[in-house]
């Protein structure tokens, strides 16, 4: 039961995780560098997951997912079946909790680069997409790496919008197998699986902290 | 030159001054309080509005459907209480002293962001459930079961909120130029009015910031709340339960507008408090 | 052959109203004044770091920034080099990467790290090449910083306050050096400088900054003369153009 449900969980983490750092590091270098309209409510769209409960997320994943209407349409032509209660379902739902970690970070790190040194990269002569890779990302690494690992934990710790979703073979993920194990007199279970998942956590954010406070140079 | 002539800012200078003036207006204390209050009561209320309208509203304000409403809120408030005193206390400590198991004390104040929610529910029915003695304890200590009640959504929502609490008083704390607080401590303040009258006051933004999310979060906290307060019709069963509960009913529609307008109202508030960090 | 350097504009920045004009032919000239005049500002604009209110600028006859017509080249298409008060040198790259990065006119990797190592050799700082610039001395760093400002050929190097985060010793010894590899190359350079001593020694020509405008103008002249000989012609804004204009007789700049 435990190497299931740490696979399914993995996996799906891992998933989120690569859609969510290309997206999140993407649109958070916009969001740092780009001067344009609607800037704010872009951000601010981009961060509800973290304001709205998880539950009104999986309430929304399901009525777009499973309801009637185009998503369901598309993805019963294309696979044969909706994307609820389905392995993919549960990427989706933790891609869209995990989202807005990886984005504030990296927004954050790149704004925070001085931009004394993008302007030296400027001065002698580097074009824009050089400054930015040779400059301006390595520069913000350790945020962007913090903020790429904070995605990963939560991705891995979500239950409210996984849950709603949730439901066929392959989506049971470690915290719906701790919750049903709590309450099924599985006590050992229960226990190896919370101890596992604190192991993971802590870890995840020890990293993370250390990536913050050491200094760049 | 008081001014870094290497900051890049290629606006006219005339919109400079025309945009600085607007927002000293729009600084002033009072109007900003304004802005935040009218945000706060403005945000849900337009959420029933847009469904009910207004003598419906109030009808199922009154009415039993609105219990998870009222629960959340009362929950929500209390937790986000517990949480903000409890996190500024942390992340003054975390700012500012030295001491060996910093990282760790900083991970574990941190853990309710990543760690499962059920998990988080595991222990603290282990810890506070009558199975065993500290549970035991516990509710003779405080006179009445905290398990499968609303104190016991209270725990779990707290918890919830602490990190975020903890990370942006944090952030703010060390945010603050140190030399205005060598200036006071110069002046013979001491450390403890340092603290109360310089430091927190300016890192009050962030600080406050980092309480609206939290609240936020104490609002939307499920995987816990469910496992401790056990989603009881009428007396535990907070709004993000009863919106997993009863899917597409017109009941949860109503629950999730509100939380909708809620959170973009909080996050409103959180980019507004951050934007004008930085001219203040 | 067109000037290093022309320059016509107007800035402003806040409180502070910047309104300069001068040409610089060859040779080093030197900006010079208290902080807050202005000079750091004048470097920024010619680097295209910010964006004149109105005016003109162009390196090497060509025109980089002109308001009215609405030319404004970007930084990297100006062919300058630069070199800054703390280096900004990028911290996770080698000394040699820094200044492999700024090698514009080449475009294989090898043939670029070549450049650069004989740059670092040329500025004494061949046995950092494998160092990260943050285990440098401040001296060291400095040294790394102008041989990325020159390593890209550049048309004209801006020199802002090169020196002054440095101890007085190793002031001495990067002046000599800065003065020599400079002489060696030719590129024509504008440093600013609030240092008189240094103003002197290495300029030569000294351009006085009063508080956004120019003070005035004089040449210096070297103990050993020196081939290039700088010709500059100032216009300067204001009437105080005569009092500061000290030392020796010069082709004084006619307002």
């Amino acid at each position: 039961m435990i190497p299931t449900a740490l696979w399914v969980s993995i996996r799906a983490a891992l998933c989120a995780t690569a859609i969510v750092s290309v997206t999140g590091i993407a649109l958070g270098c916009l969001l740092a560098k780009g001067r344009f309209r609607g800037r704010g409510i872009v951000e601010a769209l981009c961060s509800l997951p973290v304001g709205l409960p998880p539950t009104v997320v999986g309430y929304y994943l399901l009525t777009q997912l499973g309801g009637p209407g185009p998503v369901r349409d598309v993805s019963i032509a294309l696979l044969g079946h909706p994307l609820v209660f389905t392995f993919t379902g549960i990427v989706i739902a933790q891609t869209v909790e995990s989202f807005p970690y990886c984005l504030r970070a990296t927004r954050a790190a790149v704004a925070g680069v001085d931009p004394r040194l993008e302007q030296a990269a400027r001065a002698i002569g580097l074009p824009e997409w050089r400054v930015l890779l040779q400059a301006t990302l390595p520069l913000a690494r350790r945020g962007i790496v913090a903020g790429v690992a904070m995605a990963f934990g939560r991705a891995l710790g979500d239950y409210g919008a996984t849950v709603a979703i949730a439901g066929g073979p392959g989506t049971g993920t470690m915290p719906i197998v701790l919750y049903n194990a709590t309450f099924d007199g599985s006590a050992d279970l229960a226990r190896n699986l919370a101890l596992i998942q604190v192991a993971v956590a802590l870890s995840i954010l020890v990293g993370v902290s250390r990536l913050g406070n050491a200094k760049e140079w | 030159m008081t001014e870094d002539p290497v900051t890049p800012s290629q606006e006219g200078s005339g919109s400079r001054m025309g945009a600085r003036a607007a927002s000293a207006i729009g600084r002033s204390r009072t109007v900003r309080f304004a802005l935040i209050a009218a945000a706060l009561v403005a945000g849900p209320l337009l959420g029933i509005l847009l469904i009910t309208k207004i003598g419906p509203a109030i009808l199922w304000l009154e009415s039993p459907d609105s219990g998870p409403f009222w629960l959340s809120l009362r929950v929500a408030l209390i937790a986000t209480a517990l949480a903000g005193t409890a996190g500024l206390g942390a992340g003054y400590l975390l700012a500012k002293k030295r001491f060996p198991g910093r990282d760790l004390l900083e991970a574990i104040g941190s853990v309710p962001i990543i760690l499962p929610p059920t998990v988080l529910g595991y222990y603290l029915l282990q810890l506070l459930g009558d199975g065993n003695f500290a549970g035991r304890a516990l509710t003779r200590l405080i006179g009445r079961p905290i398990v499968f009640t609303v104190t016991g959504c209270v725990v779990a929502a707290s918890i919830a909120a602490f990190p975020f609490c903890m990370r942006a008083a944090r952030a703010a704390i060390e945010g603050v130029d140190p030399r205005l607080e060598q200036a006071a401590r110069a002046m013979g303040l001491p450390a403890w009015r340092v603290a109360l009258q310089v430091t927190v006051p300016l890192a009050r933004r962030g600080i406050a910031a980092g309480v609206t999310l939290g609240g936020m979060r104490a609002l939307g906290e499920y995987g816990a709340t469910l496992m401790v307060g056990g989603n009881i019709p009428g007396s535990t069963r907070t709004m993000s339960l009863a919106v997993a509960d009863a899917r597409s009913t017109s009941e949860t529609h109503t629950l999730v507008l509100i939380l909708v307008c809620m959170a973009l109202a909080a996050l409103a508030v959180i980019s507004r408090l951050g934007r004008s960090r930085r001219t203040a | 052959m067109s000037a290093a350097v022309e320059v016509d504009v107007a800035h402003r920045l806040g409180e502070f109203e910047l309104a300069v004009a001068f040409t610089v032919q060859s040779g080093i000239a030197v900006r010079f004044g208290p902080s807050g005049s202005g000079k750091s500002m004048t470097l920024a604009l010619i680097a295209g770091l910010l964006r004149p209110d109105s005016g003109t600028i162009a390196i090497g006859g060509r025109v980089v920034v002109d308001r009215s017509r609405g030319i404004d080249v970007s930084t990297q298409q100006r062919r300058i080099g630069m070199v800054f008060q703390d280096g900004l040198l990028l911290p996770h790259r080698t000394v040699l990467d820094n200044v492999a990065l700024a090698v514009r006119q080449l475009s294989k990797r090898r043939e670029r790290r070549a450049v650069a190592r004989d740059w670092l050799e040329r500025v004494g700082a061949a046995e950092l090449a494998d160092r990260r610039p943050g285990s440098l001395s401040g001296g060291q760093r400095q040294r790394v910083a102008l041989a990325r400002g020159l390593a890209g050929e550049p048309a004209l190097l801006l020199l802002d306050e090169p020196l002054s985060a440095l101890d007085l010793g190793v002031r001495r010894e990067l002046r000599a050096l800065i003065r020599d590899v400079i002489a060696a190359t030719g590129v024509p350079s504008l440093l600013v400088t609030h240092d008189a001593e240094e103003a002197q020694e290495l300029g030569d020509v000294v351009i006085e900054y009063a508080y956004g405008t120019i003070a005035g103008t004089h040449s210096v002249e070297h103990p050993p003369p020196r081939p290039p000989e700088a010709e500059v012609e100032v216009e300067a804004e204001t009437e105080s153009e005569t009092e500061a204009a000290p030392t020796p007789p010069a082709h004084e700049a006619d307002a």
